[in-house]
């Protein structure tokens, strides 16, 4: 549990972290929280040889309106988030997922730009952006650009990110009227990954559903959309019988890999299981809003 | 017995045993003061680390130092190699097997210790660790204990291949370490083949880990210019570890000084002496500085004691009323890699034969196979006494079953079947004389707290609605307190306790035991023993424990033997005391002896009210006007050899939901009820029992080690290995009944390790019963959300609508 040899740096602007990382291009990791990092770098399946902090950052905090959209910055810990009034008020879907992160110690460092530049399957901001359908902005040398959170996460610890960039902010929408959202995530214990984890937003126009998405937490290589169960619910009224067959089409679309918290089987069930409650969640939800 | 206001206000005073008194201990704990081995730092401390192997069972073929050498600040790299010319790359254990120190030749288990790295900054021997080339051929690893036995099994221990004997009698395979048994063979068998009725079960006590909050670890201080060896240690026995590092290396006894300082828990993880502390000892007797060796937790779970792993098949003979007529089990243990288990060394398979329980059977025999496999040493009693844990929970489950088979409900089977409370002290069949108990009152007291019948209706409702509710019940009783000496020993010295107490002649006293806290509150406790034994305030009494320099000998704390051994010492060297200040007393106020009255905190001439000494007066006495030929001083000192060990008992009663859908489970209700006999602080008992209750929730819903078919450990981080947080704790009920124990001066029989060994069959009797109705007897731990639905899942239950 001891960090191989690195150096430390903590720049005070994006631009000279932008600098470092290029400086370093092979040796050089930003860290952010440190709470998927360092324990990597203690069983040292990580060793980087520089270290750039960029937590203290304040052009990296903050969460802003921006007329229909949320500006959170990447450097906002998940404490900060459930704190916040306006995601409280404007997105309380994220408010409920960051709730059931890890555990307080973890969630006080912990920030929604690192668990999503991660790119760790098992982490639930990914299908939390993947549902919300949010914009991840993101700086390098050449400049900002946004990635839509549907092209972001490629695999395993593989997304769009290129090493010389950095999030800096995430864009999500403000919910509006006939919008509900649902989160489920079952887990062993508090501080555990979810064994599966679904989280779905919808949009009602009288009783029909005429927008939903459905992301996937822990079921496969990485966070995903399940569209055929999406494809089902888009524009009927849901209704029990619905939600079965949509439950049927998530378990189909999983791919989870074996471990301690179940076998493929058990996990398939569970995302179902998980999906099922979401959806009924949501459109309780979308029918109060 | 105080009785008038003004003798109970004087007692309240003395704050003594009966008295919920607050934890001594707590303030410097709560506000980060505590003074554990790793803050410990000595002038010139160096750091080790180890090098562990990847493999389960390979051969070493090699191992290269150079490049480890060369790393700046690398003091040195230890293997087998260089610890054979001191024959110390093989050790002792407590089983009277040996355990490789380093490996010599060979590895037989993941993570076992290659080489030890010596640097002068834990860093660097972090890094140096990397820099250690071993090159091993791996061989084929045996995991599977059923497998061990075969013709054509692996051969794991080379080094005792030839040995007909590895210290527990007779074996029959290079891969068997005992066969022990007990009880009569031809009795129980007979019993079986004549009776009404017989239920038969095999059942996994899965191996599982103690998991202190603190690991295990040492600073090792060799003075080269005296000769002396002191160690910080994280032991729950420091006296005997003096005693084992004393014959180890050949320095003095009296040149050793063990120091347990302040231990993060223990739970049977600290008993044994690891291959750690060796190597750090030897670095520094090599190196002449202070070594310091901290385990991490994978380490700490993969390396050191874990407990269980029994393979358990119970068979019980009744008649058709569900009268028992016979027990017998037979069991396979899985022993890992070396025999290091840590128990009374006479008992391969600990105080197993326990395991009639709180019933009146007949006839009973029990068989132990202890084989080796590729997994890590041990076989600890992980807050338990001694294989007690597995025996309870071996007798509950077969209860169960029984009354399953029989239709009977599971609180009258075990009505039907108690040791009548008349009947003690009661010899079982398997040879235990237990001292006291009265199991049919706690049954009742429970069943009537919690609504037993309603909780029935209810669960009749409900499944006819299709929903899984669970009731759980155990009627439980432990042997504790080991014990005495002609039963029990370690290593040859038997396993008495020790006080030795010392007043002040102003009265106020300091006492020191040979047991060691691991977060008991003996501080707190054993001071309440002699505030009420000797009528002083227990806050003039300082307890000490833990250096071997100034505590007297005692065999250490585990196996609840604190309060049954240790507080029984104590309150007879108080008794001592007592009985030299009723002789000063009586000088003093110029009466016999028998003359004087004993009232809370003085003696008092019988008929003559105000003539009085005050045990105050009578210290300070002590050291200046005693009689004639009466040595000065207040002090004495106790080794206290048990006459039996002492037997608690409780009724748990457990409620649970389960989830359909997910395969979780809602504890809904937990009522345990504890009879440990005189309750010495009330307050501390209930914070133990709350402990223990989590701490069996946790083995039985989440706990485990599993290998894979390579042998390689998955779950050693605490993201696997389950450690309940305060949000998945149930809401837990106590209660208590009280039945003295006979032959404890006290009374008293010990209690902290009850929760754990009957919760456990508690946990597994609701979630059994919540498919009892479908034709389920026996579901195996652990019960997680996983392994729940996938009984529900072959059943069929999770179909949707
Ligand atoms: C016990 C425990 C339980 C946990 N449980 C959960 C859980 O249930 N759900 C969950 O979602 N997470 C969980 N986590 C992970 C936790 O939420 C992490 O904090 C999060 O995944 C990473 O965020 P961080 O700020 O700590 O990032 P770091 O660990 O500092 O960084 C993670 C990775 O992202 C990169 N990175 C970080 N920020 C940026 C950025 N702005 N731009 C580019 N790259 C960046 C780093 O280089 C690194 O590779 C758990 C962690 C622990 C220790």
């Amino acid at each position: 549990m001891i960090p191989g040899e690195f150096e430390y740096h903590a720049p005070a602007t994006v631009d000279d972290a932008i600098q470092l990382l290029a400086q370093h291009p092979d040796d050089g990791k930003i860290i952010a929280g440190g709470h998927s990092l360092l324990p990597m770098m203690k069983l040292r399946f990580a060793e980087p040889a520089h270290l750039i902090n960029i937590f203290e950052i304040p052009e990296l905090k903050g969460i802003t309106e921006e007329g229909s959209m949320l500006r959170i910055g990447a450097m906002t810990t998940e404490s900060e988030l459930i704190r916040s009034a306006l995601i409280n008020q404007k997105c309380p879907l994220i408010v409920e997922a960051a709730k059931m992160i890890a555990d307080p110690q973890v969630r006080n460092r912990g920030t929604i730009g690192g668990d999503i530049a991660h790119g760790d399957p098992g982490n639930d901001h990914p299908a939390v952006m993947l549902a919300l359908d949010a914009d991840i902005v993101v700086k390098g040398p050449q400049g900002e650009r946004t990635i839509a959170a549907k092209d972001f996460f490629l695999g395993t610890y593989v997304t769009a990110l290129e090493p010389n960039e950095i999030i800096t902010a995430i864009r999500v929408p403000a919910s509006t009227p006939g919008t509900g959202y649902g989160f489920n995530k079952l887990k062993r214990k508090t501080g555990d990954f979810a064994t599966a984890g679904a989280t779905v937003v919808l949009h009602l126009k009288g009783n029909t559903c005429d927008e939903i998405r459905i992301a996937l937490t822990n079921v496969g290589p990485t966070a995903f959309r399940a569209e055929a169960p999406e494809a089902l619910l888009q524009g009927r009224e849901i209704d029990d019988a619905l939600i079965e067959q949509a439950a049927i089409k998530v378990m189909e679309s999983c791919a989870p890999a074996e471990d301690l918290r179940g076998d493929a089987e058990y996990k398939c069930h569970m995302a179902a299981e998980m999906a099922r409650r979401s959806i009924r969640d949501a459109l309780a939800r979308a029918k109060g809003n | 017995m105080a009785t008038t206001a003004e003798e109970l206000d004087r007692q309240a005073l003395l704050e003594g045993i009966g008295c919920s008194r607050k934890r001594k201990e707590d303030p410097r704990f709560i506000q980060g003061k505590g003074n554990y081995v790793d803050d410990v730092k000595l002038p010139g401390m160096v750091y080790a680390d180890m090098v562990r192997s990847p493999y389960a069972h390979a051969r070493i073929k090699s191992i290269n130092k150079e490049k480890a050498l060369a790393l700046p600040g690398v003091l040195a790299v230890l293997t087998a190699e260089d610890l054979k010319p001191l024959k110390l790359h093989w050790m002792p254990t407590l089983a009277g097997d040996v355990q490789a120190v380093l490996a010599d030749e060979k590895v037989h288990f993941q993570y076992q210790e290659v080489a030890v790295v010596v640097a002068t900054d834990r860093y660097i021997a972090a890094d140096a660790t990397e820099l250690v080339e071993v090159e091993y051929e791996a061989l084929p690893a045996l995991v599977d204990p059923h497998k061990a036995l075969d013709a054509d099994a692996p051969i794991l221990r080379e080094d005792v291949k030839e040995k007909d004997n590895v210290g527990q009698g007779p074996r029959k395979h290079p891969n068997h370490i005992f066969s022990w048994e007990v009880g009569d063979r031809d009795t129980t068998q007979s019993a079986l083949d004549t009776a009404e009725v017989v239920v038969k079960q095999d059942m996994l006590y899965p191996r599982v880990h103690p998991s202190p909050l603190e690991t295990c670890g040492c600073v090792a201080s060799f003075d080269k210019v005296k000769g002396q060896l002191t160690v910080y240690i994280t032991s729950q026995a420091p006296h005997i570890v003096r005693t084992v590092v004393s014959i180890l290396s050949g320095v003095a006894e009296s040149k050793i000084r063990i120091i347990s300082p302040d231990i993060g828990g223990g739970f049977g993880n600290k008993v044994g002496v690891y291959p750690g502390y060796v190597t750090a000892i030897v670095a520094s007797i090599v190196l002449g500085t202070p070594v310091k060796w901290i385990e991490d937790r994978i380490e700490n779970i993969s390396t050191t004691a874990w407990a269980r792993d029994y393979h358990m098949t119970g068979e019980l003979a009744a008649d058709i009323s569900g009268r028992i007529k016979g027990l017998r089990v037979n069991v396979l243990a899985d022993h890992g890699a070396f025999n290091s288990h840590a128990q009374p060394t006479k008992w391969p398979a600990g105080l197993f034969s326990i395991c009639t329980g709180s019933y009146d059977i007949p006839t009973a025999h029990v068989k132990v196979d202890g084989v080796y496999t590729n997994k890590s040493p041990g076989g600890v009693a992980y807050r338990c006494s001694f294989r007690v844990t597995e025996a309870v929970y071996l007798i509950e489950r077969m209860m169960d079953i029984l009354a399953q088979k029989l239709n009977i409900d599971k609180a009258e089977i075990r009505r039907r079947n108690f040791i009548k409370a008349d009947a003690f002290p009661y010899k079982t069949a398997l040879g235990w004389e237990v001292d006291s108990g009265n199991y049919q009152a706690a049954l009742a007291k429970v069943l009537d707290a919690v609504h037993y019948d309603d909780l029935r209706k209810e669960q009749a409702e409900k499944r006819s609605r299709g929903e899984l509710m669970g009731i759980g019940l155990v009627t439980f009783t432990e042997i504790v307190g080991a014990g005495p000496s002609k039963a029990c020993d370690v290593l040859g010295v038997g396993m008495f306790e020790s006080a030795e107490i010392r007043v002040h002649p102003t009265g106020s006293v300091i006492a020191r035991m040979g047991t060691i806290s691991t977060g008991q509150a003996h501080q707190t406790t054993y001071a309440q023993i002699i505030a009420t034994e000797l009528g002083l305030p227990s806050e003039d009494i300082q307890i000490e424990e833990g250096d071997t320099d100034t505590a007297p000998y005692g065999l250490g704390t585990y196996g609840s033997r604190s309060t049954p051994v240790g507080g029984a010492a104590t309150a007879v060297a108080a008794r001592k005391i007592r009985a030299k200040a009723q002789k000063i007393a009586a000088h003093l106020l110029e009466v016999s002896e028998a003359d004087l009255d004993w009232d809370v905190d003085r003696f008092k001439v019988k008929g003559v009210p105000g003539q009085e000494k005050t045990m105050k007066e009578i210290a300070w006495a002590a050291y200046n006007n005693v009689p004639d030929g009466m040595e000065m001083g207040l002090e004495a000192v106790d080794y206290y050899d048990p006459p039996n060990f002492t037997y608690p008992f409780g009724a748990y009663l457990c409620v649970v939901d389960i989830d359909k859908l997910t395969g979780e489970t809602k504890v809904r209700r937990f009522y345990a009820l504890d009879d440990c006999g005189t309750r010495i602080n009330p307050m501390i008992i209930e914070g133990q029992i709350h402990g223990g209750l989590t701490e069996g929730f946790a083995v039985a819903m989440g706990q485990e080690m599993p290998y894979d078919a390579e042998g390689n450990l998955l779950g050693n981080t605490f993201m696997d290995y389950f450690i309940p947080t305060f949000v998945e704790t149930p809401h837990w009920e106590t209660d208590y009944t009280v039945t003295p124990s006979p032959h404890h001066p006290l009374g008293a029989k010990g209690v902290a390790e009850s929760p754990h060994v009957g919760s456990i069959p508690c946990f597994t009797s609701a979630i059994v019963d919540a498919f009892a109705h479908l034709g389920v007897t026996h579901m195996d731990m652990p019960h997680s959300a996983y392994r729940v639905w996938q009984k529900i899942h072959e059943l069929g239950l999770d179909k949707q609508a």
